[in-house]
């Protein structure tokens, strides 16, 4: 490409990660290393009850009779997991004070002010109440009090433990269990804060529910843990954002999700990814390595996810669905971006139990740079999932001539009568249709904004309306300087 | 006014253009003629800024301004557009949103304001029975699944919404049809203003009985060699441009 490409090119790779921000504030973290005193540790400042504690201990002897997986199709740096601290509490005030008036630290504010999410109630989102979590601990949740007159619960998980115990023990783990995988075993043992909800019967949740997760602390890992619970003929949209600072270690993310979709009760699940990738040599990030899913246990019950990746600098998560329920319905919709040296396997499984449920599955994989960025899905089909409908596309977009994409579809069909289909193109951005946009007067980089914007749609639209003008910058901002 | 005076442009290490001069005043219709492979699409690729073809010498003026320090969207800023011979598909991209960036990447190059939706639409909808275009290609992917025929007028088409000064036709006749050709040269016709120049591409005199030139150029193996009036265009459609080749 000519010398103001280049030039455009130079100037983009070196404009910063704009949330690469840290915030500087005391931080009660305690010693690297895992082991079960760390575990008991963790479950003592939390003042959790015995059961949880056994749950966390089970998990962790688990954990440690099994290894990593390393079927993905990534590069994964080895993770020294006695390296990492894993709890870091940024609302413990120096003197040791509890912070029993419940003020947040101006710091703390100042930080979620600066994200774009004010913590105030009178100031916040409209339409939207949020969870927002720094490290292991939850920081403030907003509205809580007025959604709890119509009986919906939305808390920070540990809040949950202490306040609605039956509820959290009856539906953790139910849906991933910690002997799922590795991280979900890692997770069970450690997990810290995320959030908790619990839509009643018969209740519309008349607010989006957003959970804004951050990690500041360096040397630490977030293992967040989230649960949702949507009971008969509810219904409920929850959003999902996340950021963290520009740090040159990598730095460890290992959530589950898990969401019970009773009878005709309906979820819709959706995230803008957007942690820290590394720099544009491949140095630093996050490891993004997560388990979500969803068990559409009632009749006529919906779930969808849609997912918004543009951060870490590996992502390793396939968001899933259990259709159990007669009639159930589930959709993945994915936007997977990678640049520079990111890499992401992720990808989602739908596993048919139920009689004439369906699925859809629409991925839209974006790779840029030297970047890896791989689809890899599941559909399963069970010998009672009569009439069993499943659809797939998955799409491939690539930009320049260094990056991969791969498609690596698994089909498991049990039952005759299921109707399976399954389509995938592979497209790249050239160098004549950019020069068609310039011809006309567009710059190179709002041509690769309008094309990717363009190719990735259909899933956008799929977000809620604030999100989706916010994935639409994220997609060109992330994408910037991949072209030249 | 576009000055182009002694250019050489080579592709792909290959030298094409070997010393073009040419100057094409405002309001004035130029049409360059030739044989095939004699750097007519080269020339007007350098003059839009091409990345593909490299300028080894030589100078081009436009307005005033060194177009060749100018990047490929300065350029059509600059009020400069091409007519694509061969329109590239951009698949996921509405027309409409296309147009929309193109109208305020310049609208933003004149230092005003985005322009209103309500304004854009009307604009689009004027421009376009100019052209007889249906609304259906231009709620579609730009250039996605549109004929040869169609893509020619869709080219049109953004001509009149950018209002550039000069405009390239590059072999814009080539695969239109004798009813199609006649809306694509009228719509041009109407689009032109007092300050308007051109150049057109063209291998044959039809084009040339609706957009009529001022001045008619003759490009072999990359120089001119014969300029003159609109009866040179009719002397290559009966003798072909086999009487110059003894003059290279």
């Amino acid at each position: 490409m000519n010398e103001d490409n280049n030039e455009y090119v130079r100037q983009v790779a070196n404009k910063e990660y704009e949330y690469g921000f840290i915030t500087d504030i005391h931080t009660e973290i305690i010693d690297k290393g895992l082991n079960e005193s760390v575990i008991r540790l963790i479950s003592q400042k939390k003042g959790e009850p015995d059961w949880l504690l056994e749950f966390r201990l089970k998990a962790f002897r688990y954990w440690l009779t099994i290894k990593q997986p390393d079927w993905g199709h990534l590069k994964m740096p080895e993770i020294d997991y006695q390296a990492i601290s894993y709890y870091a509490d940024p609302t413990k005030k120096k003197d040791n004070a509890q912070n029993s008036n419940g003020e947040i630290d101006p710091e703390l504010k100042k930080t979620f002010d600066k994200l774009g999410i004010p913590l105030e109630e009178q100031m916040a989102l409209s339409g939207m109440a949020v969870d927002a979590v720094m490290d292991s601990v939850s920081v403030k949740t907003t509205f809580k009090e007025q959604l709890q007159e119509k009986g919906i619960i939305f808390c920070s998980i540990s809040e949950a433990v202490k306040n609605h115990p039956d509820l959290v023990r009856e539906y953790l783990g139910s849906v991933v269990p910690y002997r799922d995988n590795f991280f979900a075993a890692l997770n069970s043992a450690v997990f810290s804060d995320g959030s908790f909800v619990y839509i009643p019967k018969n209740t519309r949740c008349p607010v989006e529910l957003s959970t804004y997760f951050r990690i500041n602390a360096r040397g630490t890992g977030q293992f967040e843990r989230t649960l949702i619970v949507c009971d008969d003929d509810s219904y409920v949209s929850y959003l999902e954002g996340c950021t963290a600072p520009m740090r040159d270690e990598n730095q460890l993310h290992a959530a589950i999700v898990e969401i019970v979709v009773m009878n005709r009760a309906e979820v819709k699940y959706s995230t803008v990814q957007n942690w820290y990738p590394g720099d544009k040599d491949g140095k630093g990030g996050v490891l993004n390595l997560v388990t979500k899913r969803g068990h559409l246990r009632g009749v006529d019950s919906k779930l969808s996810w849609t997912q918004v990746e543009t951060g870490s600098a590996i992502t390793w998560k396939y968001p899933s669905c259990v259709l159990q329920g007669d009639n159930s319905q589930a959709e993945f919709y994915s936007v997977a971006v990678t640049n520079n040296y990111q890499q992401a396997d992720t990808g989602t499984k739908m596993i048919h139990v139920g009689k004439n449920t369906r699925s859809t599955i629409i991925s839209k994989g974006i790779s840029a740079g030297h970047s890896q960025n791989s689809y890899r899905g599941l559909v399963k089909v069970g010998t009672h999932a009569e009439n069993a409908r499943n659809y797939s596309s998955c799409d491939s977009l690539l930009l320049g001539s260094e990056c991969g994409a791969h498609t690596f579809p698994y089909l498991d069909v049990h039952n005759n009568s299921a109707t399976v289909e399954h389509e995938a193109t592979t497209s790249k951005i050239s160098e004549d249709q950019l020069f068609y946009c310039n011809q006309r007067g567009i710059s190179t980089e709002e041509a690769v904004g309008l094309i990717v914007n363009g190719y990735a749609r259909e899933v956008i639209n799929k977000l809620p309306m604030e999100f989706a003008v916010e994935a639409q910058k994220l997609l060109s901002v992330s994408l910037e300087g991949s072209v030249g | 006014m576009l000055e182009i005076k002694n250019l050489h442009a080579s592709v792909e290490g290959k030298e094409i253009l070997k010393g073009v001069n040419l100057t094409i005043h405002d309001g004035e219709i130029h049409a360059l003629m030739g044989t095939n492979g004699a750097g007519k699409s080269t020339l007007s690729n350098v003059i839009v800024g091409n990345p593909k073809y490299e300028v080894t010498e030589g100078s081009i003026v436009f307005d005033g301004q060194d177009l060749l320090a100018m990047s490929p969207e300065e350029r059509a800023h600059a009020g400069i557009f091409m007519s694509f011979q061969q329109p590239v598909e951009i698949p996921g991209v509405s027309m409409t949103n296309f147009m929309r960036a193109a109208v305020n990447a310049k609208y933003k190059a004149e230092g005003r304001e985005p322009i209103k939706s309500t304004d854009f639409l009307k604009e689009m909808r004027e421009k376009r029975k100019l052209v007889e275009i249906d609304q259906k290609l231009v709620s579609r992917s730009v250039n996605e699944g549109f004929s040869g025929g169609e893509k020619k007028r869709n080219e049109i088409f953004q001509m009149a919404m950018l209002q550039p000064t000069f405009c390239i036709l590059d072999e814009t006749d080539s695969g239109l049809d004798v009813d199609a050709l006649r809306i694509v040269a009228e719509g041009f016709n109407k689009l032109r203003t007092e300050k308007t120049s051109a150049m057109v591409i063209t291998h044959y005199q039809r084009l040339l009985d609706y957009i009529r030139p001022d001045v008619v150029h003759v490009l072999i193996d990359g120089r001119v060699i014969k300029t003159g009036g609109p009866e040179l265009a009719q002397q290559i459609e009966d003798k072909g441009f086999e009487q110059w080749k003894t003059e290279l």
